[in-house]
């Protein structure tokens, strides 16, 4: 169970991040939700890139040549800089509907019906 | 005639040139807005240059392989990498220049459409930057023969589409439906990765043509495609997953929602790329078929159905995106769902796949034309609701022409591009299953009928006290609805020679895994 | 409203330190973890920091607007004109021409497999790391502020 520790807590997170935003009505709590989720897929590429008992992917005086794989370090941090500008583009989206409709709540700024 | 250096370098350029001028437009856009302006159509008219260069290259030549970062452009194997494609790579093959060619006309009218429409709108040095990156995103999306590199022109597009749907900061609406867009979008974006993590982790490749070669399909491969269907069909707007269409493409600047339909269709071709490429026979093609068949029906009809008693013009119109978005997975449904079968494949199948790709650049050019028509008359007018307006015939004109045209066209009326790609579909949809087809003349008459509605109400009846004053629309907008125009009727008086020279190859690219495959991995 | 005395004295003292960690952060990116985006996002940690403890009026005083715009373009044209540099001399887009290359960052020839190693090695990717920070600098800084000042009463 231990050697699966790490997936189950990627599961545990998406269920968790996919719950806040189907349940929560708060949009600030939305934007909290979609940040978990992004941080459980970043957690799922790296632990794929795992190698027991491999070292750091760095060749200088490397005492031996089982290494972990880098690219899903590289695919992580691409996909963290992605996270972070959506968070912002949210958070700005959200104070400027406080600004004109007086409320974060995702049913009442309900402007646009059929 | 050409410079050597352009024979070379194309496909990069053709993604570096609007991001080099989108990042240079805010600096120029601090000393002069006349020279933002002329800065920011020549950018959209070299982008477009580029693009077709690109296209006719692919189309006369064959698949075009650019690695970036390598000695030499096609290196994707170096010799000393065992046998494994490495760096990022362009792959550009006859669909993706299919879809670079749609990019090239719609971008560049839309442009030059909406250098007079946003005049007049403040902060638009932040405005002109996002258009352009959106331009760039849909450009690499659907050039890119990576999976990475795809999820990040997708996520690209979705932040810059999403800012400017929400860019009439003023009215509060506009930003309630960019939140509605974003949070679908990242949402879809999030799966993407998910399934690249997956295929990551299966198969330690992220290139499509190493991916497709190492395919064997297991759980987890069926896992990833549903994901896949889910997220690419989610971004495309059909039909489970369209409650983001109609605010998005109603609420953003005119100019925006014309783009938009070209970034949804650039999901769609994503889509069709993984489903035939990157599994193509390993998967169970009928059941996937139906898969897409059964979105495709859904989509067009609750699109038609829902556009019928809208007042808004712009929503009306969002409702037929969706619709016609079914068209295409109807057709490209049918050809997969007959994959297997190389007898029905000949027979009718191929046509189906033609029919649905033809009506992708049918409907990206009349979709734009109509968007375009209805931001003309929204900038002459002031409102959006179709009550209040009546009369507009008389006094404008060539947008009257232009809106006929442009409905017509969706209609499926001969001699426009629509009655071309609609009737390639239906002959071949009706040989597959007959209710199938029906359901799709159907939805035509319905679309005819909506539309008709529209103009009735727009441009019919007498003229208007309160619209005395209304002018025709500005030559600028008029040049850019113009050249829509002209391509609707020229593709809808000369189907044959397009479908020949442009969609067959495109279809055939898409149902052959092995032509790709060989670019990358068989050898330069 | 400016914070307490603590507070404002606190932040002059660390701001400094946060700036150099930041700096170091971008500039060795290519040897240990770290890097363009994730130094960048430090040393706009450092500008927050100022934000916090001081009033925003007297913030937007001590940061010009005009520098934040310039660095965020700046840093991306750099990007961009350093992966289209290659293409002057005739190598594809984001072709690493200054690597082995005898000039600024590619000064000895670098050998094969494992080696102990030479550490100015990078080519272009610490010059493109050093672009990226400026730009996130940049760019968050004036996230930071423009929302602040859409929350409070001051326009920016």
């Amino acid at each position: 169970m231990f050697a699966n520790l790490p997936y189950l807590t990627v599961v545990v997170l998406t269920v968790i991040g996919l719950s806040i935003i189907l349940l929560k009505r708060n949009m600030v709590k939305v934007t909290m939700g979609l940040n978990i989720l992004t941080s459980a897929v970043n957690l799922l590429i790296i632990v794929l890139g795992y190698r027991e008992g491999g070292i750091a992917p760095i060749y200088t005086l490397a005492p031996q040549t089982y290494m972990v794989l880098p690219t899903p370090q590289a695919l992580c941090l691409t996909s963290i800089v992605i996270g972070v500008a959506t968070t912002a583009l949210l958070l700005s989206f959200t104070m400027v509907i406080y600004r004109k409709y007086g409320t974060v709540n995702v049913a009442e700024m309900r402007e646009l019906k059929e | 005639m050409i410079p050597q250096f352009l024979w070379d370098h194309a496909p990069a350029m053709t993604v570096a040139v609007p991001l080099l001028a989108a990042f240079l437009c805010p600096l120029i856009g601090k000393f002069t807005a006349t020279g933002r302006k002329a800065w920011v159509l020549a950018a959209a008219a070299a982008t477009s240059a580029l693009a077709l260069f690109t296209a006719w290259r692919v189309y006369t030549l064959g698949t075009w392989v650019y690695v970036f970062g390598a000695t030499v452009p096609n290196l994707s194997v170096p010799p000393d990498s065992g046998g494994i494609p490495i760096r990022i790579i362009f792959e550009v093959d006859a669909m993706s220049a299919l879809m670079l060619v749609i990019v090239a006309i719609v971008g560049f009218s839309v442009i030059l459409y909406s250098l007079s429409a946003d005049g007049k709108r403040s902060g638009l040095e932040g405005y002109y930057t996002l258009f352009l990156l959106l331009i760039a995103s849909i450009v690499g999306m659907v050039s890119t023969g990576d999976l990475f590199n795809f999820f990040v022109f997708f996520e690209i597009s979705g932040l810059a589409s999403a800012a400017l749907v929400a860019y009439r900061v003023e009215a509060g609406r506009a930003v309630e439906a960019g939140l509605k867009y974003f949070v679908v979008s990242t949402l879809a974006g999030i799966f993407m990765l998910f399934v690249i993590a997956i295929l990551y982790g299966q198969y330690n490749a992220l290139n499509i043509a190493m991916l497709a070669s190492r395919m064997q399909f297991t759980m987890l491969d069926k896992i990833a495609l549903v994901l896949i269907i889910g997220a690419l069909a989610t971004k495309a707007g059909s039909v489970p997953m369209h409650f983001w269409t109609p605010d998005a493409y109603a609420l953003a600047p005119s100019s925006v929602t014309a783009l938009l339909v070209v970034a949804s269709q650039a999901s769609l071709y994503g889509l069709f790329r993984l489903i035939f490429t990157l599994y193509n026979l390993s998967l169970n093609a009928a059941t996937v078929g139906w898969v897409l068949i059964i979105l495709g029906v859904l989509s067009m009809f609750v699109g038609v159905t829902m556009a019928i008693p809208q007042k808004d013009v712009k929503r009306l119109m969002a409702y037929h995106a969706i619709s016609q978005t079914g068209y295409m997975l109807l057709g490209v449904g049918t050809g997969l769902a007959v994959l297997g079968n190389v007898a029905m494949l000949d027979a009718f199948g191929r046509m189906a796949m033609e029919g649905g790709i033809f009506h992708i650049i049918n409907h990206a050019i009349y979709k734009g034309l109509l968007f375009l028509t209805a931001g003309a008359i929204i900038y002459r007018v002031g409102t959006r609701d179709m009550n209040r307006m009546g009369g507009l015939g008389h006094r404008m004109k060539w947008t009257m022409i232009f809106f006929m045209i442009g409905a017509l066209a969706i209609a499926g009326i001969p001699p426009f591009n629509g009655f071309a790609s609609k009737l390639m579909i239906y002959e071949s949809v009706y040989l597959f299953n007959p209710v199938l087809a029906i359901i799709a003349m159907v939805v035509s008459i319905l679309t005819l009928a909506s539309f008709v509605k529209v103009f009735h109400s727009i441009f019919m009846g007498p003229q208007l006290p309160e619209y005395e004053h209304v002018e025709e629309a500005p030559t600028a907008m008029l040049w850019g609805m113009g050249i829509l125009a002209a391509l609707v009727i020229l593709f809808g008086l000369f189907p044959q020679q397009v479908v020949d020279s442009l969609i067959t190859p495109a279809a055939n690219a898409l149902l052959d895994q092995s032509g790709y495959l060989a670019s990358i991995l068989g050898g330069a | 409203m400016q914070m307490s005395k603590i507070v404002r004295l606190s932040a002059d003292i660390m701001y400094p330190f946060v700036v150099i960690f930041g700096l170091y952060v971008i500039m060795h990116g290519h040897i240990t973890p770290g890097g363009g985006f994730q130094g960048g996002a430090v040393v706009a940690t450092g500008a927050a920091l100022v934000i916090v403890a001081y009033a925003f009026h007297d913030v937007k005083a001590m940061i010009p607007k005009i520098l934040l715009y310039l660095q965020e373009s700046g840093g991306l044209l750099l990007f961009i004109g350093a992966g289209l540099a290659g293409m002057l001399l005739g190598f594809p887009f984001f072709f690493n021409w200054l690597a082995n290359s005898g000039s600024l960052f590619g000064t000895p020839i670098v050998p094969l497999g494992p080696n102990p190693g030479e550490l100015n090695t990078g080519g272009f990717l610490p010059l493109m790391n050093i672009a990226v920070g400026i730009e996130v600098w940049g760019g968050l800084t004036l996230v930071i502020l423009y929302m602040i000042s859409g929350v409070g009463k001051e326009e920016y």
